[in-house]
């Protein structure tokens, strides 16, 4: 590394400037300014009349505001807990699997990341396509093998729609944890592994005792990442439910939440740009207090652990 | 007995890889085979290979939709986006791993922060900066969001292929009377296309499967993208299964040729960035 002279500052500041002022402007500010329109309402695209915290307190009294907030959070909630124990519990012993040496390992790693590439939109028109009730090919396979006595409106029932968005993203995003997972195990040197089996350890002990201690670390960036991602959720709940979160809003996430209220017309559940950007900044919160907590608990555990 | 127990071990790990990767190519088999089947057949046979693989629904939605100026229009905002979002990234990240001043650190952990920052709760902003800029409901305001999701990604790429060039070299180049942006672009950038490459491959699939800032930021037709496209044709042909899977086959073509043709890029970065993280 050079020490940077006072000749030099011209052209580092040209260097670093393109970038830092695409990424400030577009990024960072957008944020804070849609803070800023949080406490300011009108009717027009842009807020204009100052009030202060009043949209706030509005979201959290008045029922027509507060049922959908709380329920997109509810829903959201069950949402990030089954695609986090999937993610991380599956994806976890997939990689403990695939990174054994095996006929077709390579393969497996590589088909594995395949869904992750596809576009979100499209992984959830196809599982909604294949578990329609009149044509769908998931009914017709139950009926082949017996089994259409469990055949009921996949994503019809409110009881059961929820599920299978957060099984049909779960199902795409597979891949990154199994290759988040497997680049840690990897990691754990051939020596420490040799010596576990020369102690005659088995399978079972191998995991707890060796891989999951050094996959750690590994548990907090996926848990972290499918947070973040399933917070903001949008495009799955577009095309298998629509942007109601139907059938009655039982998959209403914050993300479809987020574009109702704020970009739809108020016959189509628009709440006005203020109101919008009250329920964006508080989605922010929660993602920001969310990922905090999840640093502090990890930290905390890997320290535990560490002694 | 022992043995008995490895080869049931062995079965078992097989049985479950066989169910994984059928749980992951059934889908696109499906989604790939119903395309090319007639209505009649999507019902009656909904297992099989196609009795004659028909183009029918691929030569319609041509004829009926835009789909080649969609294309373009994706392949347009794509390689700009990234082509502008990987250059500025390598200057700002040469500038902040190859010279130490009072705030390089912090400016690097600035850019990279934007990894985990969720850029679509600023889209009411957005808006209205990209109205006011008037590219609102153009691909320029789409190209412009592209570049900066990009970026933080980018630098954090770049920044270790960068520090990774000996300094020996820059500072050869420095006595033979090199300019420092010279160094840049004829010692540096030689040294790490691969970093280039890794940065806009990385960035490629979820750049081009985007579809929520067009949602918000484009209304007119001609200037659609193919998942705002894909979004919206399949509302449209709800009826005409072919038709429906023909437009998401295509829009997962292009990942899916690039994926398997550049999957080592993918992975290395990737998983470089999960252990580093």
């Amino acid at each position: 590394m050079l020490e940077a002279k006072k000749k030099h500052a011209r052209f580092l500041f040209l260097f670093i400037f393109p970038a830092f002022i695409i990424y400030t402007m577009f990024m960072l500010v957008p944020i804070l300014n849609s803070m800023r329109y949080s406490l300011y309402t009108g009717t027009g695209l842009l807020p204009d009349q100052f009030v202060g915290l009043d949209n706030y307190v509005r979201l959290f009294t008045e029922e027509r505001y507060y049922s959908q907030f709380w329920n997109a959070f509810g829903n959201n909630i069950k949402f990030f807990l089954i695609v986090t124990l999937v993610q991380n519990i599956g994806g976890f012993f997939m990689a403990v699997m695939i990174s054994r040496k095996f006929r077709g390992n390579k393969f497996m790693r590589k088909l594995s990341f395949l869904p992750t590439t596809l576009s979100v939109l499209v992984v959830g028109y196809i599982f909604k396509m294949i578990l329609n009730p009149y044509y769908g090919v998931f009914d017709k396979f139950l009926e082949l093998i017996g089994l259409e006595s469990l055949i009921i409106p996949w994503l019809g029932d409110a009881r059961s729609a929820i599920w299978v968005v957060a099984l049909a993203v779960s199902w795409q995003f597979l891949g990154t944890s199994i290759l988040f997972y497997t680049s840690g195990i990897d990691g754990i040197s051939d020596s420490i592994m040799e010596a576990a089996r020369i102690d005659g350890a088995n399978v079972w002990q191998e995991i707890i005792h060796i891989i999951l201690p050094s996959v750690l670390p590994i548990v907090a960036i996926v848990t972290i990442l499918i947070f973040i991602g399933n917070f903001t959720q949008f495009d799955i709940i577009f095309a298998m439910t629509g942007t109601r979160g139907d059938p009655n809003y039982s998959t209403d996430l914050f993300g479809s939440l987020f574009y109702r209220t704020a970009f739809s017309n108020s016959d189509r559940g628009g709440w006005g740009t203020g109101m919008g950007a009250t329920v964006a900044t508080m989605m922010f919160l929660i993602v920001t207090v969310g990922v905090g907590t999840f640093l502090y608990f990890f930290s905390k555990k890997r320290e535990a652990l560490e002694k | 007995m022992k043995k008995i127990k490895k080869l049931g071990i062995r079965g078992g790990l097989y049985l479950i890889m066989v169910l994984y990767a059928l749980s992951i190519l059934v889908p696109l088999y499906v989604m790939f085979m119903t395309s090319f089947k007639s209505n009649a057949e999507i019902f009656n046979n909904p297992f099989g290979l196609p009795e004659a693989f028909s183009m029918d629904a691929y030569v319609n939605l041509f004829v009926i939709s835009n789909y080649g100026k969609y294309f373009m229009n994706s392949i347009m905002v794509t390689v700009l986006s990234l082509g502008v979002a990987v250059t500025i990234s390598a200057l700002a990240a040469y500038a902040v791993s190859k010279y130490s001043f009072r705030y390089n650190k912090a400016i690097y952990l600035y850019f990279v922060i934007g990894m985990i920052v969720p850029i679509k709760l600023g889209t009411i902003d957005i808006m209205i900066t990209m109205l006011r800029l008037r590219i609102y409901d153009s691909l320029w305001a789409l190209i412009i969001v592209y570049i900066a999701m990009a970026i933080p990604l980018s630098v954090f790429v770049l920044y270790d292929y960068i520090r990774m060039v000996p300094d020996e070299l820059s500072s050869a180049a420095r006595i033979d009377g090199c300019s420092e942006p010279g160094i840049f672009s004829r010692v540096i950038v030689p040294l790490i296309k691969p970093g280039l490459a890794a940065a806009g491959i990385i960035s490629f699939i979820p750049n081009w499967n985007e579809f929520w800032f067009p949602l918000v930021l484009i209304k007119t037709k001609e200037n659609y993208t193919i998942p705002l496209a894909t979004g919206q044709l399949f509302g449209q042909f709800d009826t005409k299964l072919n038709l429906v899977f023909a437009v998401l086959s295509l829009a997962s073509v292009p990942v899916i040729i690039i994926y398997l043709l550049l999957s080592n890029y993918f992975v290395k970065g990737l998983s470089a960035g999960a252990v580093k993280g």
